[in-house]
């Protein structure tokens, strides 16, 4: 089997010379046992492009002035020139929509190609946090939902209302996720049926809750006892949608899609080095191969090299393009070893990757791919080499020392301090701030209480504190404390509103 | 399997609805912004689009995020001379150089530029205002008309052609004109039918009634399937529209006490006025008139442009008002508005005749009139004897220019729309 279709040496892309590469690549992915979704290739303008990258890539999403705003901002800088468009956005969806920019060359429309729709795509399709969070076959179908109910709530309700609502919602947004539990996907016909039987019954069980008959005297005191909830909750809108006793049934849905969509969007935070590491060991190896079968020529090689290695540019810690680790980089880096420990294992990789030095590649990368998130990943695999290849190096910063302290470099003793260290960069107790439901005083005047558990003492920013937790109040009605532990472990009041 | 779609031609504007929020939630910046540009822009240059900035704070959008302090350790690439235990004193700025923190907040540190189009600028400059009073009065001397649908016509033009009409027409045409034939046909088959099986082929009835069912048929054939007399036309007359007849007199005092500043201001004005109207309402009537001791009817180029100088006598342009109302239009047909500019310097003996005019003869006639009184020294004799017929008349208002940034305020306050 072979790609029939004489491939053009031309940069010029022609919507046959499309099809004719993508097949190739497809072949060729399918060769390494790739597994994706069906492909949607979208070709697009650059206008169209900067609407996408407005809406973060979801192909169509309810209305909220913060979109508005993030397409001016994208606008404003792409005319002056300060920014470059993306090649392509990918989209987790059954089928895998990817789009790609009319300005790009053959070469870059096939870079795009293999890496977002069978790189990015067979990694949607395969690994876990997008199986558990996301359903690829519904999104767009619940987009559709959300955009139709946020606009009929506009109508009924009016602009300001459901504006104030959207505004808190997407404030709480990264406190919005389950982490344990998930859904089953549901089509658009189903979602609405439901959610008319939901917004009914959620409404009956608030009111049990927040029932005022007197009850027996026994009763009473059984209940006094009884701490709600009985566990601190960490999905904060969850809680809200369920349990906040002002907010009326339309309410308490958009707080449910916004919890939906950032739910969608939770894997991609996870899964950063990884997801684009893969993306791009597979356009690399996929070209490469087209190369190797004269498929394509040194023109279109050079090409392709140039755009790839300025994706996976890593400037070190003293330039001042520095930017922190380049995700791209440390992925491509972590999976390209190992594949070369599986294929070419020194004694070293034997002593540190026993289990895979010497494996076949293609399982071991396949296994990787479907089974960690980046703090597991680096954890698991990130080697010796690839610390040596980066010149890694971690900086503890301690408020409560002078100086900063070199804590480990790239030695011996220090791999595994750095692998760890690494590894906890990308937690996600690192990334945000750990916030939860602690207790709601329902015999009393109904405030809530929520904790902020710290840590290694990092304190919650100041600058958005008090207007967080004003939205924290608009949902739920009642007043709020935000509470976080002192040196002793006393929870102290850090935030409270009214 | 890889399916190739173009997108290119589809619509591009898929973030205007969110941009409409923004520009809605972002009103009151906007308008500030807005009210700042028409003091400082040129009269020339009103008619364009705005750069406008937002403080940070009103538009970012918070989330829960880490601060600073506790203890992080940091992983950066690029190691070139540390060894491990080293130690480096902190860098200015808190934890400078890194970037492994991400930062939630996710804005840069700079206030939100952006650019507002020539159509949002003018709606917000002229957002909530009109002409107050505004009535319907009787049609106007060229009526407007508007199309509307009538029903269908048996004659008309192709691009009217309504089909499924036509085809209809059709239909009933041809049942009825083939009815008689296909039932004596039938007749006539059957006949046939049993002729043949009692006589053979060469029969002589079997030989007439073939004869007769072929001519039939020809004769249903010979029907048209579609004939000039089935077409229907889509129908549509024109109705006369009443329409809304108004005409602004633009009165400007260019007396030598106008210094050029004051004449300025005065033209800054009226050309915010001018295109207040324009943009607002599609068929009013400007009259530009300007006045020293004489007053003159001119164009708007000279209106605006031209340097002929004198002494004052407001009366005069009052007076040709009057006249022109009078020739040209009747307030039974016309909405009538003034808006008069002058710095309040007048000959002394005309400021009672001015108010005689007024009350008299224009305040019955007109729908609103305004007066501006631009940088007064102080206020003289004409400023005194309007406050009388401002007490005594709704319809008439007056406000005082003391420079470039209280023209849009005042203009606002005299158009501001009514409430409903």
């Amino acid at each position: 089997m072979s790609a029939t279709v004489e491939l053009s040496k031309s940069s010029e892309w022609t919507f046959s010379q499309l099809q004719a590469y993508d097949r190739a690549i497809a072949e060729i992915a399918a060769e390494y046992k790739l597994d994706t979704y069906p492909n949607q290739i979208e070709i697009i303008t650059a206008e169209q492009m900067m609407d996408a990258y407005a809406s973060s890539g979801m192909p169509l999403g309810y209305n909220h002035w913060s979109y508005g705003k993030s397409f001016m901002n994208v606008e404003k800088t792409y005319r002056r020139g300060q920014m470059g468009l993306a090649f392509e956005i990918v989209i987790n969806s059954n089928p895998c929509i990817a789009y790609l920019m009319e300005e790009n060359t053959m070469a870059m429309q096939a870079l795009v190609i293999a890496h977002a729709c069978y790189g990015h795509n067979s990694f949607f399709k395969g690994n876990y946090m997008f199986r558990t969070w996301t359903s690829a076959d519904a999104i767009i179908d619940y987009l559709v939902f959300a955009r139709n109910y946020v606009r009929s709530c506009e109508e009924r309700f009016g602009f300001d209302e459901v504006e104030k609502l959207l505004d808190s919602c997407h404030a709480l947004m990264n406190q919005g996720v389950d982490r344990y539990k998930r859904p089953a996907p549901l089509s658009l016909r189903e979602e609405q049926a439901q959610q008319r039987d939901r917004a009914e019954y959620i409404q009956s069980q608030v009111n049990e809750l927040w029932r005022t008959v007197p009850q027996r005297a026994d009763a009473v005191e059984a209940q006094v006892q009884e701490r709600f909830p009985a566990e601190p909750q960490e999905n904060l809108l969850y809680f809200f949608e369920k349990h906040a006793p002002l907010l009326e049934p339309w309410q308490r849905e958009i707080v449910r899609i916004v919890r939906k969509v950032g739910q969608y969007f939770y894997p991609q935070r996870q899964t950063k080095v990884m997801n684009e590491g893969w993306a791009c060991f597979w356009h690399y190896t996929i070209l490469n191969e087209m190369y190797d079968r004269d498929l394509v020529d040194d023109g279109f090689m050079l090409e392709f090299l140039q755009s790839h290695t300025n994706v996976l540019s890593q400037p070190g810690f003293d330039s001042p393009f520095y930017s922190g680790l380049n995700p791209y980089t440390l992925g491509y880096a972590m999976f390209m070893d190992m594949r070369r420990i599986c294929e070419e294992p020194t004694d070293e990789d034997r002593y540190w990757f026993p289990d895979i030095a010497g494996s076949d590649w293609l399982e071991t990368l396949d296994f990787a791919m479907r089974n960690f998130k980046d703090e597991s990943f680096i954890a698991q695999y990130l080697s010796p080499r690839v610390m040596r290849d980066l010149k890694l190096f971690s900086v503890l910063d301690d408020d409560q020392q002078e100086e900063l302290e070199i804590s480990a470099i790239h030695n011996e003793q220090g791999y595994r301090q750095l692998r760890q260290a690494l590894a906890d960069q990308y937690n996600l107790h690192s990334l945000e701030p750990n916030i939860q439901v602690y207790d709601v005083d329902h015999r009393g005047d109904r405030s809530l209480t929520l904790r902020h558990e710290q840590y290694h003492r990092r304190p919650l920013a100041d600058d958005t504190m008090a207007e967080m937790i004003r939205h924290v109040h608009r949902l739920w009605g009642f007043p709020v404390r935000l509470e976080c532990a002192d040196e002793n472990g006393d929870y102290k009041v850090i935030a409270s509103c009214p | 399997m890889s399916h190739l779609i173009d997108r290119r031609l589809d619509g591009r504007n898929k973030s205007a609805a969110n941009r409409q929020r923004f520009l809605r939630r972002f009103k009151k910046q906007l308008r500030k912004a807005v009210a700042d540009a028409s003091a400082s822009r040129s009269i020339t240059d009103m008619d364009r689009g705005e750069q406008v900035t937002i403080p940070k704070d009103d538009i970012s959008e918070p989330v829960f995020h880490h601060g600073q302090g506790g203890a992080r350790e940091i992983i950066h690439p690029g190691n070139k001379e540390f060894i491990t235990g080293d130690r480096v004193p902190r860098p200015q700025g808190g934890q400078g150089g890194s970037g492994g923190e991400a930062s939630d907040s996710g804005e840069g540190e700079d206030d939100f530029v952006f650019e507002l189009s020539r159509n949002e600028f003018l709606d917000l400059l002229f957002e909530d205002l009109a002409l107050p009073n505004l009535v319907k009065r009787q049609l106007a001397r060229d009526p407007e008309y508007k199309r509307i649908r009538a029903g269908y016509t048996s004659d008309g033009v192709p691009c009217n052609i309504n089909v499924v009409r036509s085809l209809q027409q059709s239909l009933a045409r041809r049942i009825a004109l083939t009815a008689g034939p296909q039932a004596r046909l039938r007749e006539v088959e059957r006949e046939l039918e049993t002729q043949l099986a009692l006589a053979g082929d060469d029969d002589e009835d079997v030989l007439t009634l073939q004869d007769e069912a072929q001519s039939l048929r020809a004769r249903i054939r010979a029907i048209p399937f579609i004939d000039t007399y089935d077409l229907r036309y889509n129908h549509r007359i024109l109705q006369p529209q009443p329409s809304t007849q108004a005409v602004m007199f633009c009165l400007m005092d260019v007396s030598g006490s106008m210094d050029q500043e004051r004449k300025d201001l005065a033209k800054r004005f009226f050309s915010l006025l001018y295109l207040f109207l324009q943009r607002n309402y599609e068929r009013i009537d400007v009259v530009f008139v300007r006045h020293h001791t004489v007053a003159y009817e001119v164009d708007e180029e000279e209106f605006f442009y031209a340097r002929e100088t004198g002494g004052t006598v407001v009366s005069s342009a009052l007076n040709l008002m009057r006249d022109i109302v009078r020739d040209r239009y009747p307030s039974s047909s016309w909405n009538i508005y003034a808006a008069q500019a002058s710095d309040g310097d007048n000959w002394r003996d005309d400021c009672a005749g001015c108010r005689n005019i007024l009350v008299n003869d224009l305040m019955p006639l007109v729908q609103y009139f305004s007066y501006v009184e631009i940088k007064p020294l102080r206020h003289q004799l004409l400023w005194h004897e309007y406050q009388k017929i401002a007490e005594s008349h709704g319809n008439f208002a007056m406000q005082q220019i003391d420079g470039a940034a209280d023209i849009y305020p005042v203009f606002r306050e005299l158009f501001k729309r009514a409430a409903a």
